[in-house]
Order: structure tokens, then C-alpha cells, then sequence
């Protein structure tokens, strides 16, 4: 019994359909457990605001669609188009800080006819990893010196254009999604520790360089205690949220920091303390271990890629994806500073739905256009 | 991406790297992921229980519900101390984007003193909840009302808050013994529960209102309630509502205190009028007293000193706190404790000098009469107040057994029971004079104590009280204002009990003593003679208060002596006579002669006795008469 149901789903996961649509199922059956519960929790979070939910559920079915239609494109194609595409969205970048609209005092969007707008700075965290994986693609790994050099100069300019905007979260991302290709490719672990070594050093520098509040910023991720009413509300309220969850959570709907607003944005980038809340550290557990589901499959696919340019890019975007959510969860738990990223495909709205879909697309096209051997 | 190039390339060994890389980055993804389970598990297990207190913390407030003030009635159901709705002009100043603006747009609409806002941002800066708001100016007339209500919708975060104030219908002459509240201060809140009076406003300061504090402010509601992160209450956890404070109905009578006071005329001084079958103080007179609304409003610096600077001293309650000689008035009390003690007898007779001399050639102790008053006895002594009778008897009592059948009706010590700050006067005794003085006691003291001075003092309620253990032949009711709280009797707190009598030896001396005291005012010779002629009869004793002593050879001339030092005038009496319904205890300081007090006296019992008050005093008549 036991075999012929293990059977039957495999057949049914490597059926002939999937791959005509070019659809990766395990892959997509775990997106799908976490877009579900995403939507299940972000009702609770937006107060029960069913509109909201629908609007999150039609920016995840234009993700998914998306996702669809790049899984069908094969990844040569993706390699030739990567060097004129990061010429492209790079012009665009030196566009947003020229032309750029924005709000809060930072410029992120370039407007386009009709209303839309439109954030170059979101693409190129997909666009960053395919540059630097196209130009690993024909070179020997591991890199050499002048390579890693190059590469090195193609991350920063563009993630120091990002972080002008500003956007210290995008830029972040993107830069860490060009480091994780060169990790990838090979770079060595010397050159790895020596990096890690240098940290402190790098970062009492900066610390020289920062202004007043900057370094308040800092202060205040180490002690929020100190401005209990200003930059530390957030992140006390957070962790009063999820500990107060306990194990098991006070309920659906029954998280009295989430709902009685305690909670400061419990529907964007704190989401995760709502369902901490509501559903304790086994919702939590259970959400996590949805996202590894996703990130294994993820590692497995450019583990098991053709060639180094799919492996590079597939390893680099599931890694970023991971990034993602670790520095989200990490932050509304305390243990990493606020920047404002939110937790992918749960939190509401954004842009970054589409791209992560994007990221997803492209894996599978990865995962179902390797010429059978 | 030449040909050559890519025939040195290995790229099963380059797929073995990148695969080793993408191993290693799997590790480290397992990694951080048990980071932030642990991470997790840390704050929703280790530490839950704080955390779950925090988020209680955070949605749960305590609000409290004031409740309204218990009223004050005086017996025949006239209210005292009334409560009225004022509107305060409060600011909630997380809602405030710019308090400096709105400081601009406020004063543009109604007066804002600076002080007020000073009090305002003081406010600001002690602990309290976010959201919670703050009083800016409390009280708006109706026009600054209506000013600001307008405006209302544009000012973010400020708000007209209806509340219930206390009011004193009849200001100064009752001031001294309704009181007032005042605003809460820190003092005030350390002596009382601090969460039941988050949101009152007022706390009662002195008199009856600072003595029946408790029952008059009844018990806040407690009101837990779920808010959000804006203060905004969600829903209700639990809730007890106020008990409003209970109604207290005095024995005081409006209509005697106006009188009394009134009948002061410009003199300063006091009038304590008591019920002896129950010790109910009808009357309670300081003059002069003072507007007691000015300090529920929180009194300005400058009312304020000027009351503080008056030389006739309104702040200072002389009913219990003014220390005066009883003088003669203390000749019953002395008669009675000669009797009591076998120093005096009725039938012994006394030549009465104009004078009386311990030693033969030792100092003269003048007598009132210069010429004497010849062979007299006791009740006569009391008849014609003969000093010189008192001088021998104090003489030869001496000052213990003095002391202790004074004691016995309440002098030297306070005894009203529901006033607090009253003055214990003071009744010399040899070992007071010792600890004070570090002298034996000399017979000359006792000389002086035997006609009320010398060290002896009193106060108004003191004097006023003993003769109403007088007036009901031994029956000592301590004295008290309030009759009721709410549907119960009065209670007290200093644990005097309710009464206390005295018995003498030969219990006749009672009716003996007040006979006496009836003659003072019938018979021909009698000091208060000019109050014959009442169709019931009044028992009273005048007395003259030295402000200083009269060396021997001095003669007292009122013309010449500044007003500041001439004598007190004082009086006790009771009426009817054989069954007292009211005693009254009148002084007029530097009132000259008795007759003043004695006048007074008389017309408090008439109008008492017979309801019949001048027409003008109708507004204190009350509508409910059963109390």
C-alpha cells in the first residue's frame, strides 16, 4: 500500500504533463503551502480586511502567472539576454535617481505612462545573479584574482546606485545575490575568512563616517529599550508579540498585540509576529520549515543543473530568496537590525511578490528544460 | 568563448565545485534557520511569561470613574456644599502634531494663562499612559465653552471634558465648618489610594469636607478595559461602577450660622452653638471666614496672600483653634468642682472685698467691684460673678483637684469628634508648669485659674461643650457636626466613644448650678440681667477675657487702650433653662463688655426656640423639614 502510494504520487510528480507546462511540482506545491498560509495569516494581520486579501491574492496570481511564463522560456535564452539586460535596468537605475518619484523622501520608481510605476531596482536582484552567472558561464572556476575584481566592481556600482535611492534593504539583497553567485562559482575560502576578518575593521570605519542618526539607528538596534517610544517601538511591541505567543499561539484572530494594533506594520514587513502570536512557535516552526521545503528544492535544481551558468543563477536566487526571509525574521525577532524587508510571498504588497515569482519561473525553466540524458 | 579555451576546461570538476558550494551554502541555510527557531523558541518559551505580561500590560488600563460627591445638608436639608458641572479643556498630546502651534491657535480662541500652560507641560512630564489626556484649563465660563466648542473640530487631540465641581452656596460664614476641596496634590495622594482618585479632580481639604473625606467621596469605578495602541478603549473586561459618595446631613442650622455670624458684626471672633441632648453643633462661627470657592478653583497667589496677610486673620479657625481665657464663664465649672470636692458648700457664706489677698500683705487680687460685693454665698458668687470668692476657693482647692474636674468636661484636651486641627487649649497642672516652666506651682496660679486665667485657656467648642454637659445636667455628648452619612449615623474615628457623663457626689448640684446661672439673667443684681424678659428662661454667665493682666495699681480704661488690647467679651448660656434645647457660646475679641456676646445669645435663642428668624435669612429655611 505504503509503496504504491509513494508510486503513484511519484509518477504523478514526474508525469509528462508537468514538463510539457514546464512546472517543477514539488517546487510549486511548496510555494503553494506558503502563498496559502500567507494569505491565511495576512487576513488575521490586516484586521480581517478581506479586500486586502484579494488584492494580495491578485498580485500572487500575476506572480504566478509570471512565474509560468518565464518557466517556459529555456535558460540559453536567459543567458544571452543577461549582459543587455543589466545594461538596461542599470540605465534605468541612473533614470530613478534622475527622474525617480517616490515617497517618505526616497526615490525608487520611475513612472510610466497610465499611472503605472515601476521599481528597476526590484529587477535587478534577478538581473544581478544572471549578470554575474553569464559571466562566469564561459570562464574556468574556480575565479582568479582579476575575476573576482571584475565582479566585485559589477555589484558595486549599480547596489551603491540602489542604496542612493535610498533603499538600503534592495541594495543589500541585490549586492548579496551577485556575492552568492561568486560564492558559488568558487571564490575561496580565504578570500572568504580574510573578508570576514576585515569586518570589524570595516565597520568601525564606517561607523567614523556615519551621521548622528545613523549611529542613533545602531544604538537604538542594541538596546531598544533606550527610545522605548521612537525607533525601539516597533521592535519591543514585536517581541512582546511573539513571545507572548508562546508555544502554541493565543489563536487565529486572538493575538491582542496584532489586533489591537500594538503590532506597528502587522500586515507588511512584522507579519511574522502575527502569526508568532497567533499560532506560537509551532506556526512559526511550520512556516520556516515551508520555506526550507521551497529553498531545498530550490539548492537540489542548481545542484543538479546543466550548466554553470543555470547552477550559478539557481543556486544564487534560491540563496537570496533565503536571504530574504532570514533577515525578515531575523529582524522582527531581534537578533538583526530593522531594515525594511519583508517576508517574501507572505507579506502584503510590493513589488517584490513579482520578482520572487520571477525567481521561481526561472528555476523551473532550469528544472524542466535539461535535455534528458 | 573560444574553442581552444574551453578544451582545457574540466567541467565535471567545475560541477563538483559549484555542487560542493551549493552543499556547503545548504548547511549554512540549516544553520541559520536552527538560529531562528532557536532564536523563537527563546522568546516564546524561556521568555513567554514576560512577555505575555508585556502584551497584558500593553492592552489592558485601568480607567477610573470618579463618582459624584456626596452633598452636604445642613438639619433642615439646605444644601451646603453642592456639586456643579463645569467643562474642562483637556489635550491629548500624542494626538497633537505641534504643541507650539497649538498653543498659538488656542490663545486665539480663549485666555490661556501661562501658568496654565506651565501646568500643563509639568504634567507632561510626569509618568502617565500614552494617550491618557492632560487638563489645560479647567472650568470655562459657558462663553469660552461655546468659543471653543466651535473650534473643536479643527484642534487634533483636544477635547471638552464635563466633570462635577463643588460649590458653597453661602461662601464665608460657613467656610470654617463645611470647608472646601481643593485640587489633589502629591502630599494628598500619598495618604490616599492613589488609583481611586486617578481621575478626581478634588479632595477634601478641611472642615467637614476634610474630616468625612472618605464617605463623601464614595468609590471610584473600576473600569478594566481592552485599548488599542492608540488609547482607544476596544471593549470592556470588567467593570464596577462608582458608588457615588454619601449625602452628609449635619446638625448644623443655616439659618443660626448666617445669624451668628452676621450678629458679629464687624467684630472678629466666634459663636459655637450646640444641642445638648445630642452634642450636635448647630452653630460653628469663625469671623471672619473667607470665600471657600475660591480654593476649589485653585486659589491665586495673590487671594490667597491676602488672606494669609489680613490682620484679622480669616484662614484661622478661632471656633477650635482660638485660644482664649474662659474667664468668668468658668465660675459654674469652679462652683461645682468646690462643691464636688467639699471646698465649697451652698450655705457657707464669704465677705467679699473688693479685693483678696493670699497673705496679709502680699499682692491685692482685684475683684470687677471695686467696692466688693459684702456677704455673699455660692449661688450669689455666680449671680454677681464675685471674683474675690473664686480667688479663696481656687486658693484653697489648689490646682489638682481644679485640673481634675475640669478635665472631666473636656477642657485641656480636644474632644470634637468629627472636626479635625482642634486646639487642645490648655488646663494647667503642677506638672505641666514644671516640664514647662521648670517652677513648682504657686498658689497665685491657682488664683488667677480660679476666675479663667492666668495659664488657662480654651477654645469656643471647649467652653461651648462643657456647658452643654452643664445645660444636660452631666449628660456629656462630645460635640460633632454630622448627624448622618447616607442612610447611616454618623462615625467617628478617634475612638472617644459617643458619650461620656459625669456623676457628682450629690447629683442635685446640677440643677443647683444652673438655677444659679438662670438667676445671672433674672435677678436684679444679676450680670446678664438686660436679657430678662424672654418667655422662656435662659441660664447663661458672662465673662471678661483680659488680654493682658492689669497690674495692681492700673485702672482699665477702655478709651485709652488700643483696640487690639481691650478685653474679650464672652458668654455662655442655655434655654430653656430647665430642658436645654441649644447652648451657645459667644465671643467677641475685644469686645469690652459681655453685653455684646449676651445680646447675641439671646437673639440665636429666640429665633431658634421659636423658628423665627428675620425675614432675610427665609433662602437658609430649607424645604425639608423633617431632618
Amino acid at each position: 500500500m505504503k509503496d504504491s502510494l509513494y508510486r503513484r504520487v511519484l509518477s504523478f510528480t514526474n508525469a509528462r504533463l508537468w514538463q510539457l507546462v514546464h512546472v517543477d511540482v514539488l517546487l510549486m506545491a511548496a510555494l503553494m503551502l506558503l502563498i496559502g498560509g500567507g494569505l491565511f495569516i495576512l487576513y488575521s494581520a490586516s484586521g480581517q480586511d478581506v479586500a486586502m486579501v484579494e488584492r494580495q491574492s491578485f498580485r500572487l496570481a500575476i506572480g504566478l502567472l509570471v512565474c509560468l511564463v518565464l518557466a517556459q522560456l529555456p535558460p540559453k535564452y536567459m543567458r544571452r539576454a543577461s549582459p543587455a539586460l543589466f545594461v538596461f535596468i542599470a540605465i534605468l537605475l541612473i533614470g530613478v535617481l534622475v527622474f525617480g518619484v517616490g515617497a517618505k523622501g526616497a526615490q525608487r520608481w520611475l513612472a510610466l505612462p497610465g499611472g503605472l510605476r515601476f521599481q528597476p531596482s526590484e529587477i535587478m536582484k534577478i538581473v544581478m545573479p544572471m549578470m554575474i552567472a553569464w559571466y562566469f558561464a564561459d570562464r574556468q572556476l574556480p575565479p582568479n584574482l582579476k575575476h573576482v575584481l571584475t565582479v566585485l566592481g559589477l555589484i558595486v556600482v549599480p547596489v551603491l546606485m540602489i542604496a542612493k535611492q535610498p533603499d538600503l534593504g534592495t541594495s543589500l539583497l541585490v549586492a548579496v545575490s551577485g556575492f552568492f553567485v561568486l560564492f558559488l562559482a568558487g571564490l575561496r575560502w580565504r578570500y572568504i575568512l580574510s573578508a570576514a576578518a576585515m569586518a570589524p575593521i570595516a565597520g568601525y570605519t564606517l561607523w567614523q563616517f556615519m551621521h548622528d542618526y545613523q549611529r542613533q539607528r545602531v544604538l537604538t538596534f542594541l538596546n531598544p529599550e533606550s527610545d522605548p517610544l521612537g525607533s525601539g517601538w516597533n521592535i519591543i511591541q514585536s517581541k512582546t508579540a511573539i513571545g507572548s505567543g508562546g508555544s502554541y499561539g493565543k489563536g487565529w484572530l486572538e493575538g491582542t498585540q496584532a489586533q489591537l494594533d500594538f503590532l506597528p506594520e502587522s500586515h507588511t514587513d512584522f507579519i511574522i509576529a502575527v502569526l508568532a502570536e497567533e499560532f506560537g512557535l509551532l506556526g512559526c516552526s511550520v512556516l520556516i520549515l515551508a520555506y526550507l521545503l521551497v529553498i531545498a528544492r530550490g539548492l537540489y535544481i542548481a545542484a543538479n543543473a546543466e550548466d554553470n551558468y543555470a547552477r550559478l543563477l539557481a543556486g544564487s536566487l534560491t540563496l537570496t530568496f533565503f536571504v530574504y526571509m532570514f533577515v525578515n525574521i531575523g529582524m522582527v525577532s531581534g537578533i538583526l537590525p530593522v531594515v525594511g524587508v519583508p517576508l517574501p510571498l507572505v507579506s502584503y504588497g510590493g513589488t517584490s511578490i513579482i520578482t520572487i515569482m520571477a525567481t521561481f519561473g526561472i528555476l523551473m525553466s532550469i528544472q524542466t528544460h535539461k535535455r534528458a540524458r | 568563448m573560444s574553442r581552444r579555451h574551453q578544451n582545457f576546461r574540466n567541467y565535471r570538476q567545475e560541477q563538483q565545485l559549484t555542487q560542493r558550494r551549493v552543499i556547503a551554502a545548504a548547511f549554512f541555510v540549516f544553520l541559520l534557520a536552527v538560529t531562528l527557531i532557536g532564536r523563537l523558541f527563546y522568546l516564546q518559551v524561556v521568555q513567554h511569561e514576560l512577555y505575555q505580561t508585556k502584551a497584558d500590560d500593553n492592552r489592558v488600563m485601568l480607567v477610573t470613574e470618579p463618582p459624584p460627591r456626596g452633598l452636604i445638608y445642613d438639619r433642615n436639608g439646605v444644601v451646603l456644599a453642592d456639586n456643579r458641572p463645569i467643562h474642562s479643556l483637556t489635550v491629548i498630546p500624542e494626538r497633537v502634531q505641534d504643541l507650539s502651534k497649538l498653543q498659538q491657535t488656542l490663545s486665539n480662541i480663549i485666555p490661556i494663562t501661562d501658568g496654565e500652560w506651565e501646568d500643563f507641560y509639568d504634567a507632561l512630564k510626569d509618568y502617565r499612559r500614552p494617550y491618557q489626556s492632560i487638563t489645560l484649563k479647567s472650568q470655562l465660563t459657558d462663553e469660552e465653552w461655546a468659543q471653543v466648542s466651535v473650534d473643536l473640530y479643527k484642534l487634533d487631540g483636544v477635547q471638552v471634558e464635563a466633570q462635577l465641581t463643588r460649590y458653597y452656596p453661602f461662601g464665608e460664614a460657613f467656610a470654617h465648618a463645611v470647608g472646601y476641596v481643593g485640587r489633589i496634590n502629591a502630599k494628598d495622594l500619598e495618604t490616599v489610594d492613589q488609583l481611586a482618585y486617578q481621575g478626581a479632580l478634588f479632595i477634601g481639604k478641611t472642615g467637614v469636607e476634610g474630616y468625612y473625606e472618605k464617605t463623601l467621596f464614595g468609590e471610584s469605578g473600576l473600569n478594566k478595559v481592552e485599548v488599542n495602541a492608540r488609547g482607544r478603549i476596544m471593549s470592556e473586561l470588567e467593570r464596577q461602577n462608582p458608588t457615588p459618595g454619601k449625602d452628609l446631613h449635619l446638625y448644623l442650622d443655616a439659618r443660626l450660622q448666617q445669624y451668628a455670624y452676621d450678629l458679629l458684626g464687624d467684630y472678629t471672633g466666634s459663636v459655637v452653638a450646640i444641642d445638648p441632648s445630642t452634642g450636635g453643633i448647630l452653630a460653628l462661627v469663625s469671623k471672619p471666614g473667607y470665600d471657600p470657592n475660591l480654593f476649589v478653583r485653585g486659589i491665586s497667589v495673590n487671594d490667597y496672600s491676602a488672606l494669609r496677610e489680613s490682620k484679622k486673620l480669616p484662614l484661622f479657625n478661632r471656633a477650635l483653634r482660638g485660644g482664649y481665657p474662659p474667664a468668668s464663664t468658668i465660675k459654674p465649672f469652679m462652683a461645682l468642682a468646690g462643691l464636688e470636692y467639699g471646698f465649697a458648700s451652698w450655705t457657707e457664706t464669704y465677705f467679699a472685698k473688693g479685693y483678696y489677698q493670699i497673705n496679709p500683705d502680699g499682692r491685692r487680687y482685684r475683684d470687677w467691684k471695686r467696692t466688693g460685693h459684702g456677704w455673699i454665698d455660692l449661688e450669689r458668687s455666680i449671680i454677681e460673678s464675685v471674683d474675690t470668692y473664686y480667688y479663696q476657693l481656687a486658693n484653697k482647692m489648689g490646682i489638682t483637684p481644679i485640673h481634675n474636674f475640669l478635665t472631666r468636661f473636656g477642657f485641656g484636651e480636644s474632644n470634637l469628634l468629627d472636626l479635625r486641627g482642634e486646639s487642645s487649649g490648655l488646663l494647667p497642672s503642677n506638672e505641666w508648669k514644671k516640664a514647662k516652666y521648670k517652677e513648682p506651682w504657686y498658689p497665685g496660679d491657682s488664683v488667677n485659674v480660679g476666675i479663667g486665667q492666668g495659664f488657662m485657656v480654651a477654645t469656643p467648642v471647649q467652653i461651648a461643650s462643657a456647658t452643654s454637659v452643664l445645660a444636660s445636667k452631666g449628660h456629656y455628648f462630645y460635640p460633632r457636626m454630622a448627624k448622618t452619612m447616607g442612610d447611616q449615623t454618623a462615625e467617628f474615628e478617634n475612638g472617644l466613644g459617643d458619650r461620656h457623663d459625669i456623676i457628682l457626689k450629690d447629683q442635685r448640684n446640677w440643677v443647683r448650678i444652673t438655677d444659679a446661672m438662670r438667676k445671672v439673667v433674672t435677678d436684679s443684681k444679676g450680670t446678664a440681667r438686660r436679657l430678662r424678659g424672654t418667655d422662656y428662661d435662659i441660664a447663661g454667665k458672662t465673662g471678661t477675657g483680659q488680654v493682658f493682666s492689669l497690674q495692681d495699681d492700673q485702672e482699665y480704661d477702655a478709651e485709652a487702650l488700643d483696640k487690639r488690647l481691650h478685653d474679650h467679651a464672652l458668654f455662655i448660656g442655655f434655654a430653656p433653662a430647665k430642658a436645654p434645647k441649644i447652648t451657645v457660646f459667644a465671643i467677641f475679641e475685644n469686645g469690652g463688655s459681655s453685653s455684646k456676646p449676651a445680646d447675641l445669645t439671646r437673639q440665636l435663642f429666640d429665633a431658634y426656640l421659636h423658628d423665627d428668624y428675620p425675614a432675610r435669612y427665609d433662602y437658609l429655611k430649607g424645604q425639608d423639614n423633617e431632618r
